[in-house]
């Protein structure tokens, strides 16, 4: 059996409005439009990514929010609909999700084997979070490969930011240890947006993008300076400034998404790909890939 | 028809005395206590129950179940090896639309939830299944908003009290909530189960203190300390005793019982039973200020000029205006809600009294100041010992009682049996002015700037002389204008009491 390998990675935030403004026949409601910049951003992600060969995506996301250690989906289909919680107005998805769970269980392994609290998910009533879902749908609309999926351990809350940041690092190596041991060729996503705060009305046409814009200019100054340090390949000063930006821009970066794939990458230094920038009620949102194909010699 | 909260509750949110009590006896006492909570909500009468959980979370203002009957399976995120969580209830709908629409009354925002397969949260569905697990009652519930914090939720306190007024429900208040939510980050068994610090475990029984005597506003207070101290920082605030204590009017007349306080995987989790107090103390150790309209703080999405109008259902403003000012600002910002702590008057400041500025329940509001001191003998009711409108200060009446023993110098005018008895009514009048002295110093003004008193006599024949003689020591050169009343009793067994008006 020959390498495992991370082909591609990619911010991959989950707003569920963009899956709202698309109009997928799985969403239930229905929109004018809405948020075509970012829409388009990920159709130039897909555009690349759809030139690769992989296996399965292993995606990160802070809406399945755990607090006693790190799970992962354990059965190999999940069949429901995922109604927001805070958006129900905008996304109730009919989703019908496969799991590689045998690659989930030996990140599980590796991580439990570096000392961290982990646990399998095998309940089949268990609903997947909403998060996993639009990340893995704008990224890969066709459902066709399975997924790993990772809740955050919300060690952000619980300790501190640099705490947080050690034990995703942490989870980020045994993840890629885990796939290039599984021989299997893997697509890895976090899903979270950068500065997150939000507005807390809503217009009453949420697509009426009049109304979009950051929250406030600092905020878009932070998401700047961290997408300058990304795309230059500056990912390590990235990881360090992580602490900050995540306090200063009360970034959803808390969920260790970000952290957790730069140290799956091993801190990339190449330049990522920036395929676009936007706000969705107020928070900001980056979708970046990082090619990491390209650094082998191509596919 | 006439509504009422008939009691209140705390009750934990995390699935173990649903799922798994049998596990441990700490679970198992909470699940217990729950049954017992059941029962009581049974016998007082409520109609529908209300909740307030804190695992709802919710950016868009404040959101209301109004799907006639939410039917789902829910598993936690965290503790899903325990089991599944299937859910089949009834909503009170008719409670929801009209809390709905008082929530937008005042200014929140808010909307109705009916949507097929929307995820109840495990705090509302473990307080559901264990207190109506027969669907006895149907329930409204409200999300915990990210970002709101005091005033907005002691808003949404207020305007689920509207609603009540307005249906006439018989409402059982529960509030889904952990004390300290700290767990432990790594499985334990469930033999081990305890509380995860020593720290936590003495906010959480601080709490409990409190709420078994039925101090709701002092642990209301609180809320801020005990975020800080004992709460994972999730959200902005631990808001659910704001809003507990709203709905209870946001006092301390309650009695209190705590039916257990156990642990649940580090997190405190207690069941409360709280019932309003027939006999109050009056007892009222509190603070904050109270809020009626919220206006907003966090209007971004007008941030182009096109300012949201929050103000124009102020049902008491003939203007439409909300924001007040306070001080001698020049601030229009609309984040000011419609009363606040003292902010900006800067030149108040008054050794042992403690002033706050109020509104007037909406509209425009002048610049009041209510004023109390410890110097002075504690009010018998809810008021001030005076109020500063403009230049002038208005006393409530003031007796002869002594601060801190209520002793009546003079003697009391009844005997414990109500059996009248001899007194002094000189030694009650002097000590009457002196309490009027000591509460216009505590305001910065003094007896000098006394403009016009009203006194009540309990008995002019017997007591015109002696008061009239004790009075001409102090006000002759002040010269302030006076009446004298006759009146046949005074709340306590005194025999003189004054009205005041004088300079500030």
């Amino acid at each position: 059996m020959s390498r495992g390998k991370i082909v591609a990675a990619a911010l991959a935030p989950h707003p569920p409005h963009l899956v709202y403004a698309e109009n997928p026949p799985q969403n239930e409601p229905v929109s004018e439009c809405g948020w075509e910049n970012l829409r388009w951003a990920y159709e130039r992600m897909r555009a690349n990514l759809d030139k690769l060969d992989y296996d399965v995506i292993v995606i990160l996301s802070p809406h399945w929010q755990t607090y006693v250690g790190t799970h992962f989906l354990g059965l190999d289909n999940f069949k429901s609909l995922s109604v927001d919680p805070v958006f129900p107005n905008l996304f109730r998805y009919h989703y019908d999700i496969d799991v590689d769970v045998e690659l989930a269980r030996a990140i599980h392994d590796e991580a439990a084997a570096d000392g961290l609290a982990v646990k399998m998910m095998e309940n089949p009533d268990f609903r997947v979070d909403y998060g996993t879902i639009t990340s893995c749908h704008l990224t890969r609309p066709q459902w066709d490969k399975p997924i790993v999926c990772i809740s955050s351990n919300r060690s952000r809350q619980y300790y501190s930011v640099e705490v947080m940041q050690e034990m995703t690092a942490q989870l980020g190596r045994a993840t890629a240890r885990a796939i290039e041991k599984s021989g299997k060729r893997a697509l890895v996503l976090a899903s979270n947006s950068l500065s997150h705060r939000h507005f807390v009305t809503e217009s009453d046409i949420p697509e009426d993008m009049s109304k979009e814009h950051i929250t406030s200019h600092h905020l878009y100054l932070w998401d700047m300076k961290m997408i300058e340090l990304l795309r230059s390949g500056r990912t390590r000063e990235a990881h360090d400034l992580m602490p900050e930006f995540t306090e200063q821009a009360m970034s959803e970066t808390d969920g260790g998404g970000l952290t957790w794939l730069l140290a799956a990458l091993d801190y990339p230094e190449y330049e990522a790909i920036v395929h676009g920038y936007g706000t969705i009620i107020g928070t900001g949102n980056a979708i970046i890939e990082w090619p990491c194909h390209a650094q082998e010699g191509g596919e | 028809m006439s509504g009422e909260v008939v009691m209140s509750a705390v009750v934990p949110v995390h699935p173990h005395p649903l799922l798994a009590a049998k596990e441990n006896v700490g679970w198992q006492n909470l699940a217990n206590a729950y049954e017992e909570l059941r029962q009581r909500i049974i016998t007082s009468g409520a109609e529908t129950l209300v909740i307030y959980s804190t695992t709802w979370p919710s950016i868009i203002g404040h959101q209301l179940i109004n799907d006639p009957n939410p039917k789902w399976t829910l598993v936690d995120d965290d503790f899903h090896d325990l089991g599944s969580l299937p859910y089949d209830f009834s909503v009170d709908v008719e409670f929801a639309d009209a809390w709905n629409d008082a929530n937008k009354e005042r200014g929140l925002t808010s909307r109705g939830i009916n949507y097929h397969g929307f995820p109840i949260d495990v705090g509302s569905v473990v307080a559901v299944s264990l207190l109506n697990p027969d669907n006895r009652w149907p329930v409204s519930i409200v999300s915990s908003n990210v970002y709101s914090n005091r005033a907005e939720t002691i808003v949404l306190a207020k305007s689920c009290l509207a609603a009540i007024e307005r249906t006439g429900r018989k409402v059982a208040v529960i509030c889904a909530m952990s004390l300290s939510n700290r767990m432990f980050t790594e499985p334990i068994e469930a033999k081990d189960d305890r509380i995860h610090s020593l720290k936590d475990d003495e906010w959480n029984r601080k709490i409990l203190e409190f709420l078994g005597q039925g101090r709701l506003e002092d642990v209301a207070q609180l809320s801020r300390q005990i975020h800080t101290q004992v709460r994972v920082q999730k959200v902005v605030s631990f808001k659910p005793m704001w809003f507990l204590s709203g709905v209870n009017g946001q006092n301390n007349n309650l009695i209190g019982e705590v039916l257990a306080y156990e642990a649940l995987h580090g997190a405190g989790g207690a069941v409360v039973h709280l019932l309003p107090d027939p006999n109050p103390s009056g007892d009222k150790e509190y603070d904050e200020d109270d809020v009626e309209y919220y206006s907003g703080d966090r209007d971004v999405l007008a941030g182009d000029g096109e300012a949201q109008d929050v103000g124009g259902e102020n049902p008491e403003s003939d203007d439409g205006k909300h924001g007040e000012e306070v001080g001698e600002g020049d601030s229009h910002d609309r984040g000011t809600v419609q009363s606040s702590a003292g902010a900006g008057d800067g030149a108040i400041a008054v050794k042992g009294a403690s002033q706050y500025i109020t509104g007037g329940g909406g509209g425009t509001v002048e610049r009041t100041v209510m004023i109390n001191t410890d110097s002075a003998p504690k009010p018998v009711g809810a008021y001030p010992h005076a109020r500063r409108v403009g230049d002038l200060l208005y006393l409530s009446g003031v007796g002869p009682r002594q601060a801190g023993s209520d002793e009546i110098p003079g003697g009391a005018i009844k005997n414990g049996s109500g059996q009248s008895q001899d007194y002094d009514i000189k030694a009650q009048t002097r000590a009457c002015i002196e309490n009027v002295k000591t509460i216009l110093e505590a305001a910065g003004s003094s007896l000098e700037k006394v403009q016009d008193i009203t006194v009540f006599l309990v008995d002019m024949e017997r007591d015109f002389a002696g008061y009239n003689e004790i009075y001409a020591e102090y006000f002759t050169t002040i010269g302030a204008t006076r009446t004298t009343l006759a009146i046949t009793a005074l709340p306590t067994p005194i025999a003189v009491e004054m009205k005041v008006i004088a300079l500030s």
